[in-house]
């Protein structure tokens, strides 16, 4: 081995160093004026530069690494681990990675894009490690596939986090994965080193269902097969992979790469046959059962069959919007959830709050709280709740006692309901929940009747606009179209759960699940991604405020030519935090007129069609007047059939 | 109907003698000063500017008679977080009322295609 050159220096960690701290010149100009004529290194004071390598191999005496294995110095030597690894993602028939540049990934990135050619999976470019996991959130919900997430180790994972949480909370299947240095002694100093962590996992642990930090091909092979279908296991949850870097980035001999396990689709667990039977016996007693419903459906099957329970009972169904639960205009939905004040059964699927569902709670000076369901009312409950939970994070609510409490998955579990409600219904029944239909019929055409008078209400003209006028104009524009909402529409007062008609699965991608502020654009995206696949319109109703957390998720839109079509709810407003200010001055008797203080997004006011156009989105608008509407939305929707993202900023009333 | 529905919410809070005394002496109102109230003091931010109602608040018409919109401000059923007459006089709520009385109703959907 010749003797290493105390001038030479490592090509490849030369130009990770300067890349890192971004100055290039001074720090080679004064990391050589350190080496001494005869080759010694010159012992040097602690520099007050940032850290580069070439500064820390000088402050530490570390000569520069002798040249690689074999006769190609500064080359890898055989396949690199990372080959393996997304020969490992490409078993796993996964679609697409969505990332921000992270050089700790860098050994992954470039084997996705030379040796997988940047096909399936295809490389997803972010502008925020947020985005990114929101993204792969937005995304399982639109295809009913786990996207992966591909973020720095550390700063990137922080950042990260909440959208992790998130998903969690939502159950959402998202493969968040890292890289990260293992070895202090091969790491690169200054920067890699300080994103450099013993335990990454223990960031998002509490909100994760399972994470590994493989250190050798084989042990990664196993670990990602088993992060996946330990992920797609009902109920599903985020999981979290740890990439070395040096192992992606070593180089393996061509006989070296180990055998990838095999992925086999895991199965749901359905509950216990007793406590099923039990449970179907007390709904079909029952004068007045109601079915709740939050994260019940995965699937188009989860909504038909919980329309045939529905249907063999004759129960209402509150569809509390997890997930597309239920058709919105079917006669046994209920607008609202006033049918438990009268019930004398229900029958919680996959709720995520069963306390809030049967308990009022006032949030007033002195906090008042107490049942809202009848004295003797019997509640079933049927989830993985009990299965699955954490300590820490209080995303599994308040406790609520119940009658039957069958841990299991509930789509999985309402074949056998339905069948054992089939078994115990007898004429007599039978008679009792025909009347018990024809009541709720009548009351669900009562509702829709009260839905139009509501929506035509004093502001059906106004400016700005109402938010039943906007969701009236774009139901009129996308009708006709194989359409599927990609945002929640709790902001416009649920607008389109009242108007629209939600009969498939595909059509709601439900909520953000943690409440995270900043989901709900890339999430959008995420779900657009999915729906392009299939040619279908995907809509988002975008608030504001949230928007503004991530508004690079628009580029990402425009950069992969994903076709979206984005109407603002431009209410100028963090809305919700203006009502707790409002709450909090009349509690205290303080002044009720500074609430816009810290609350509002005004003055000057934003104009996200202008947002949009900086980023290749086509923007739209602002619109102030109603009658402008319908026309921007023609305009919009003959950008979004032609494959690009749209967004029409529409100034509207509050909610 | 309306004077049923303040004997009730009056009955619930306890407070019957003294609000409809309250209530018997309230002023005229400015309905001009109540819209520049119900925009500054935020009651649009639930019901909306038209009073037209919304997920986090409810329609405010047709109004409700004074007495029992002046109670549900004071003394308020559910979130709405209760206005003393620290926070607004009962001029100020006079005038609020006034305009809400103002405000017009929802357009004949008969006429709405959309709403068809």
């Amino acid at each position: 081995m010749s003797k290493p050159e105390a001038k030479k220096v490592d090509r490849r960690k030369f130009l990770a160093g300067v890349a890192v701290v971004g100055a290039a010149a001074v720090t080679a100009d004064s990391a050589r004026a350190a080496v001494l004529p005869n080759g010694q290194i010159a012992p040097v004071a602690p520099s007050a530069l940032r850290p580069s390598t070439l500064m820390a191999q000088v402050d530490n005496g570390v000569h520069a690494p002798p040249a690689a294995l074999g006769t190609h110095a500064g080359l890898t030597q055989g396949r690199p681990g990372s080959d393996y690894m997304l020969d490992v993602i490409k078993s796993l028939n996964i679609d697409y990675v969505v990332t921000n540049p992270a050089s700790s990934c860098r050994g992954l990135h470039d084997s996705i894009v030379t040796y997988g050619d940047n096909k399936k999976p295809e490389l997803i470019t972010a502008m925020h490690e947020e985005s990114a996991t929101a993204m792969a959130h937005g995304y399982f919900k639109a295809s009913g596939k786990p996207m992966i997430a591909l973020c720095h180790g550390t700063v990137g994972l922080q950042h990260a986090a909440m959208a992790v949480y998130n998903a969690w909370c939502d159950r959402a299947p998202v493969i968040m994965m890292i890289g990260n240095s293992l070895d202090a002694t091969q790491r690169r100093p200054g920067v890699p080193t300080t994103h450099s962590v013993q335990d990454p996992g223990s960031l998002i642990r509490d909100f994760t269902k399972w994470d590994d930090q493989p250190t050798s091909l084989g042990h990664f092979g196993e670990s990602m097969v088993r992060a996946y279908r330990i992920a797609l296991t009902p109920p599903y949850e985020p999981v979290l992979i740890v990439m070395d870097e040096d192992l992606q980035e070593k180089g393996f001999a061509a006989d070296a790469f180990p055998v990838i396990p095999k992925f086999v689709m895991p199965t749901a667990a359905a509950g216990d046959p007793n406590g099923v039977r039990e449970a179907a016996r007390m709904l079909v007693a029952a004068e007045n059962p109601v079915i709740v419903a939050d994260r019940a459906a995965r699937s188009q099957n989860g909504v038909n069959l919980l329309v045939q329970l529905a249907e063999l009972l004759q129960a209402t169904v509150i569809d509390q919007g997890g997930r597309m639960n239920f058709p919105n205009l079917h006669p046994l939905y209920a607008r609202g959830g006033g049918p438990i004040a009268t019930a004398d059964v229900v029958l919680g699927l996959e709720l995520t709050d069963f306390f809030g569902t049967v308990n009022n709670f006032t949030d007033s000076a002195e906090v008042t709280q107490g049942p809202r369901v009848k004295p003797g009312t019997k509640l079933i409950s049927i989830g993985m709740g009990d299965v699955y939970i954490r300590a820490n994070y209080q995303d599994f609510q308040r406790y609520q006692p119940v009658d039957i409490a069958i841990g299991a998955d509930a789509e999985a579990t309402l074949p056998m309901l339905v069948e054992y409600v089939k078994a115990e219904i007898t004429a007599a029944r039978r008679a009792v929940i025909d009347k018990r239909g024809q009541a709720a019929a009548a009351a669900f055409a009562n509702s829709a009747d009260r839905m139009r008078t509501d929506a035509a209400g004093g502001a059906w003209n106004a400016t700005p606009i109402s938010t039943a006028r906007l969701s009236a104009e774009l139901w009129a524009a996308i009708k006709n179209e194989d359409w599927a909402l990609v945002a929640r529409d709790q902001s416009v007062s649920f607008w389109p759960h009242r108007m629209w008609n939600f009969s498939k699965y595909h059509q709601y991608i439900g909520h953000s699940g943690g409440a995270g502020v900043g989901y709900g654009l890339p999430a959008a995206v995420g779900g657009a991604l999915a729906h392009k696949a299939n040619g279908r319109l995907a809509v988002n109703i975008q608030p504001d405020g949230d928007c503004m957390y991530a508004p690079g998720a628009l580029w990402t839109a425009a950069h992969h030519n994903i076709p979206l079509l984005t109407v603002m709810h431009n209410n100028r407003a963090y809305h919700q935090e203006t009502m707790h200010l409002q709450r909090m001055a009349t509690w205290r008797e303080r002044r009720v007129d500074r609430w816009k203080i810290g609350t509002t997004i005004e003055n000057p006011n934003m104009n996200f069609a202008k947002l949009a156009e900086s980023m290749g989105v086509v923007g739209i608008g602002p619109i102030e007047n109603p009658n402008d509407l319908a026309p921007a939305l023609k305009r919009a929707l003959e950008v979004v059939k032609s494959g690009e993202p749209v967004l029409v900023d529409v100034v509207a009333q509050p909610r | 109907m309306q004077k049923s529905l303040f004997l009730a919410l009056a009955g619930v809070t306890g407070i019957a003698v003294t609000a409809t005394a309250w209530a018997q002496n309230a002023p005229g109102g400015n309905a001009a000063n109540g819209k520049m109230l119900f925009e500054h003091v935020g009651c649009y931010q639930c019901h909306g500017f038209a009073g037209q109602g919304g997920a986090a608040g409810p329609k405010l018409v047709p109004a409700l008679e004074f007495e029992p919109f002046a109670l549900q401000l004071r003394m308020p059923r559910q979130l709405m977080p209760p206005y003393s007459p620290q926070a607004l006089s009962d001029q100020q709520v006079a005038d609020i009322h006034a305009f809400v009385k103002s405000l017009p109703g929802p357009v004949n959907r008969a006429n709405v295609p959309l709403l068809q």
